[in-house]
């Protein structure tokens, strides 16, 4: 069996090391990466860059190699993420494919084990997908910093491994790690090469709640340890196996023990806080890997994890998280709707947007779950060509406040135009990706129960007046005097943006492909939930007890 | 009160011994401790005999060779002990793989923090020139001209070595006793050594000194209850009277167990003084901060494995048996340490305090695996303390590095490391990796050591105790989180730290820090499937420990 997986994880790493390996020299970097590479370990002359004397001077040396590296690692790991997709056996895309068990840690029953159901697969090419557009959309944003931004195209890669690793993990244990390892890069990404003055204490924000759900959920993972006597996913998920047979009390707590981390990173109102902060003080490029895919881990990890390992708990906290939901949902159009900066605006919106995918999860219905998986999708492109398009505005006016803005379209048309359809793909306008998954959702929900989809209504509602009210504000009326040269988009923004705006056009006109890999393995898992079927018949006898 | 037969009791056990012949003595299982003995007589001998200028290089030379060649012999014994364990000079000693693996871990740690302590990366080692001198007075300043030096530091920490080697491995509580006051007091004369800030020095010696006192009296007086509800003070022989409910004195309707309630009380709060558990924590941070900082590494590491070495010792072997009486106060000092260390760090702004009080909380931790009390609890115990030996000994190792701007003082205030990242970026790495590794972060030694004793705890039922476990972690997140803000993010004011080139030894130092804290949390196997004990060894829980007691009983 050929190692995908393990290749997708390794390479970037790769990448990464040949990057921070590099030599601080100043001569221009040739393209022979692996020449200068091999000279990296001989020690580099620790001579500084030259300082860019403009916005149209030419990137350091440095930086330039490692944007290439960074470049052409992500679209290698691409393509290995792409081969593995179509080798994938949508026949059994319900099961587990691609599999590798390779013991660890003996002593606590720990293996790397990696492998791929449908969902995974899907969110794997999502973010494999994504990596290679946000490095060319920040290709000339750390030019005028001392490393030319290669720590930070180290991090990107480290990251891309990791997202590819909590993805593929089908040990506890292992997923626990890439969960919480993952933080660091995001920290440094933010924290170091982020915006603001805030950037600091929002990197602090963002990794302390991370860290604080993450060690709740490490006295859970122990605990499907202690109860379960295993780590490995598939033996867990075992109906007749030891985890199955936990008392059910015990089995809420570790629900809940893992629900809280995944809140946390989802983001769910009420501990959705550190987002918009965290938002506002990222890069778009960081931005749109924080919200478009790191934030799916928690989502996908209720669905792998929370309802898989303990179908017995789920019915449990059915109401509270569907209540969760319709307040994320409701909480986070409002909120947006009153924000003045875009990159807070979008971050509430996503707040929202989660608040759906929850929903569409906890419906426990087949139409529900396929949903929500869509959801994730979708949302990481649409959303992620928002952040890019409104980091390219920043990145020419330097602010991201909407007041500053106006009139828009008139010196940047083609800017105003993918800003216009990927903020119509925001509303889940029809014909593109996020309606149909919006719609499957609301399908979903219904058949589980009619009130909260109604109440869930409210949220497009919203969704239509802040991306309008946005798009009105910042591309239409009179141009600003410190807007009237603004660039358009140029040949490389075009290339960040346009793959995006391409997947959500055709995920849009035919979903087909994404759902004939997601389907099968959604069916399993409402199909492990036994509960589901019942908590829909008696939820309104529910919905009263709570 | 209680009826109590003194003479009766000296006849139970402790006589015997006496009155037979001469012990047998296998020299070869008390080789390393010789020769730590050994070469510490000797260095007091250089001391006394080479002329002031010439003893350095011999010093650290039979000092260097000395831990080296301890070292090896504890290597060599592991394939003679064999699993079971066994004692040496008459019972007063254990030798078996539990032992073997603390003392080889207090041999390298201490190899490593006598590598900080022999650093004199700009041409003068952290020591004062002569300590017996005023501070700022003229008799200091001619010394410092003179460039007169202590090196009778070496020989003083080859006895705290020898102390904290027999440590862990006592076999009685007078033993355990001699070996404590061995280890100690070297500890606070070498913490009032320092060259820079003598005052704070002096005074974080004598606190430590007085408190150490007060631990020392409290141990002493603990033993003397035990023995009192024993008739013995050896391990074996407490470990059957508590088994028994009391040694035979008790037999006739006597009850011994306020004794016993005592003597547990009294010896723990001598043990739990030297972890550094709240409440007896009060002289980490003044002794860390003050002392040179060689030494505080060396404390921070060595004396804290070898101080929960003797801790589960006795805890699972005299007391194994009454785990009743000590788990509730366990318990409550776990999470008092815990909690009050984690809460009490955030507001520090000194990084030598910052890290003592880590070391409290991490103390904490390590806490909650004793309390499990199972073969886990102490492999998890035992893969913490190694872990989180060699992190804080690279750790301290930066701290040395980092000065005031003419590189004449380390630069201990935090808030002026601003930049570090900025200009350093490997050292501060390495820093920001140690800090990530306390914090428990995964594919990091510190995550795996967490994880370790946290699962132990929760297997024996102690879920609370690992709630309060991960939500003091999360505090202690906040300041080493904070550290690295200040190094990466923050931009170097007018008054940017300086760092003097890593010495070859330093640098050394660091290196192995990282490396052993990276090797630990991404190959844990390595210690874990071969070093600590596992359940697979002995049908009992903590078997490994236990066993050389049955042997000992054996044998008599």
């Amino acid at each position: 069996m050929f190692p995908w997986l393990t290749i997708a994880i390794a390479l970037p790493v790769v990448g990464a090391v040949l990057i921070w390996a590099l030599p601080r020299a100043k001569a221009p970097a040739e393209p022979a990466v692996a020449t200068s590479s091999a000279q990296a370990s001989g020690g580099g002359t620790a001579t500084r860059v030259r300082p860019a004397t403009g916005p149209g001077a030419g990137p350091s040396a440095d930086g330039r190699t490692a944007k290439r590296i960074a470049l052409g690692t992500s679209l290698a790991t691409l393509l290995v993420v792409a081969a593995m997709a179509l080798r994938f056996d949508t026949s059994q895309a319900g099961g587990l494919q691609f599999e590798q068990v390779v013991p660890w840690i003996p002593r606590f029953g720990v293996h790397y084990a990696v492998g791929v159901d449908g969902i995974a697969l899907v969110l794997i090419l999502m973010s494999a997908v994504l990596v290679p557009l946000v490095i060319i959309a920040a290709w000339n944003e750390y030019d005028d910093r001392e490393d030319g931004g290669r720590g930070y195209f180290a991090l990107i890669l480290v990251l891309e491994a990791m997202m590819v690793g909590v993805f593929a993990a089908t040990d506890v244990f292992l997923f626990y790690v890439f969960f919480e390892a993952m933080l660091i890069p995001v920290y440094f990404m933010v924290g170091r090469y982020g915006l603001g003055d805030e950037r600091a204490k929002a990197a602090v924000k963002f990794l302390l709640y991370s860290l604080a759900g993450g060690l709740v959920m490490l006295v859970a993972v122990i605990g499907v340890y202690v109860y379960g006597g295993t780590f490995l996913w598939t033996d867990l998920t075992d109906p007749g196996g030891a985890l199955a047979a936990i008392d059910p009390s015990t089995a809420r707590w570790l629900f809940l023990g893992f629900f809280i981390a995944f809140a946390i990173k989802a983001p769910m109102w009420p501990v959705h806080t550190w987002l918009p902060d965290t938002a506002q003080a990222s890069r778009p490029g960081t931005a749109v890997l924080l919200v478009g895919v790191l934030d799916k881990v928690g989502t996908y990890g209720m669905l792998r994890f929370c309802l898989e390992l303990f179908p017995s708990a789920v019915s449990w906290f059915v109401w509270p998280v569907v209540g969760l939901s319709l307040v994320s949902i409701v909480y986070g159009a409002i909120l947006a709707i009153g924000q003045s900066d875009m990159m807070r605006l979008i971050a509430y919106t996503s707040v929202s947007h989660f608040g759906f995918i929850t929903l569409g999860i906890f419906a426990l219905t087949p139409q529900g779950q396929a949903g929500a998986a869509l959801y994730m999708v979708n949302h990481g492109f649409a959303t992620g060509a928002l952040f890019l398009i409104v980091g390219f505005l920043v990145a020419r006016r330097g602010s991201a406040r909407i007041a500053d803005y106006g009139g828009v379209q008139k010196v940047a048309p083609r800017l105003a135009g993918a800003f216009l359809v990927v903020g119509l793909a925001g509303l889940a306008l029809p014909g593109l990706a996020p309606f149909v998954s919006e719609f499957l959702v609301f399908v979903g929900v219904y058949a589980f129960s009619p009130v909260p989809a109604v109440l869930a209504t409210a949220g497009v509602v919203l969704a239509a007046l802040y991306i309008l009210w946005m798009y009105q504000r910042t591309m239409t009326g009179p141009v600003p005097e410190k807007l009237t040269g603004l660039r358009d988009l140029s040949v490389r923004e075009m290339w960040a943006v346009g793959p995006l705006i391409a997947l959500i056009i055709a995920f849009g006109l035919y979903p087909q492909p994404l759902l004939d890999v997601i389907n099968p393995a959604v069916e399993r898992t409402v199909e492990i939930v036994p509960e589901a079927g019942v908590v829909a018949d008696g939820a309104s006898e529910e919905g009263d007890h709570e | 009160m209680i009826p109590l037969n003194p003479a009766q009791a000296v006849h139970t056990a402790a006589e015997r011994t006496i009155t037979e012949a001469a012990p047998q003595l296998d020299w070869w299982l008390l080789a390393p401790l010789l020769t730590v003995f050994a070469a510490g007589v000797l260095a007091v001998l250089f001391e006394a005999f080479l002329p002031q200028g010439r003893r350095r290089g011999p010093q650290i030379g039979l000092a260097v060779l000395a831990l080296l060649t301890t070292f090896v012999l504890l290597v060599l014994q592991v394939g003679s002990v064999g699993q079971e364990g066994t004692t040496v000079a008459a019972g007063a000693l254990a030798v078996d793989r539990t032992v073997l693996f603390f003392q080889g871990t207090i041999t390298v740690l201490a190899l490593v923090s006598l590598v900080l302590i022999t650093e004199r990366g700009d041409g003068r080692d952290a020591f004062a020139a002569q300590a017996a001198t005023v501070p700022g007075s003229e008799e200091e300043r001619a010394h410092i001209m003179a460039g007169s030096q202590h090196t009778e530091v070496y020989p003083l920490v080859l006895f705290a070595v020898l102390g904290m080697l027999m440590f862990p491995a006592s076999n009685d509580f007078l033993t355990m006793f001699v070996a404590l006051e061995v280890m100690s007091l070297p500890l606070y004369l070498m913490c009032g050594l320092a060259r820079r800030r003598r005052l704070f020095s002096q005074e974080a010696a004598v606190k430590y000194f007085l408190l150490g006192a007060f631990a020392s009296a409290f141990f002493l007086f603990g033993i003397a209850m035990v023995y009192g509800y024993a008739g013995s003070v050896n391990f074996a022989a407490v470990r059957e009277a508590v088994a028994a409910g009391g040694a035979p004195i008790f037999a006739d309707g006597g009850n011994g167990e306020p004794l016993l309630l005592m003597g547990v009380g009294l010896v723990a709060i001598g043990l739990l003084f030297k972890v550094g558990a709240v409440p007896f924590h009060n002289w980490k941070p003044d002794v860390y901060q003050g002392a040179p900082t060689p030494i505080t590494a060396l404390m921070a590491s060595c004396t804290l494995v070898a101080a929960f070495g003797a801790l589960l010792r006795v805890f699972f072997v005299p007391f194994g048996g009454s785990a009743d009486v000590w788990e509730p106060m366990l318990w409550t000092v776990a999470v008092l340490t815990m909690v009050v260390a984690a809460v009490v760090a955030v507001t520090q702004r000194d990084i030598k305090r910052l890290l003592a009080y880590s070391s409290v909380v991490h103390a904490g931790f390590i806490l909650t695996a004793v309390v499990a009390g199972s073969t886990d609890g102490l492999a998890g115990a035992m893969f913490y303390l190694g872990a989180y030996g060699f992190t804080t000994l690279g750790a301290f190792a930066v701290v040395t590095l980092v000065r005031t701007k003419d590189g004449a003082q380390e630069l201990n205030e935090i808030d002026r490391w601003a930049g570090l990242g900025r200009r350093h970026p490997a050292l501060a790495g390495a820093l920001a990796l140690f800090l990530l590794a306390f914090a428990g972060i995964p594919l990091t030694s510190g995550f795996i050591g967490k994880f370790a004793v946290f699962e132990a705890a929760l297997s024996a039922g102690a879920a609370p105790l690992v709630v309060v476990g991960v939500l003091s972690s999360a505090v202690t997140a906040f300041f080493y989180v904070r550290i690295i803000v200040v190094m990466f993010f923050r931009d170097p004011g007018h008054e940017a730290p300086t760092v003097v080139r890593a010495g070859v030894l330093t640098g050394g130092v660091i290196t192995l820090g990282v490396a052993a804290t990276l090797v630990l949390g991404v190959f844990p196997g390595l210690v874990l499937d071969n070093l600590v004990p596992s359940q697979d060894s002995g049908p009992e829980p903590t078997a490994v420990m236990v066993s050389q007691v049955t042997a000992d009983s054996g044998g008599e």
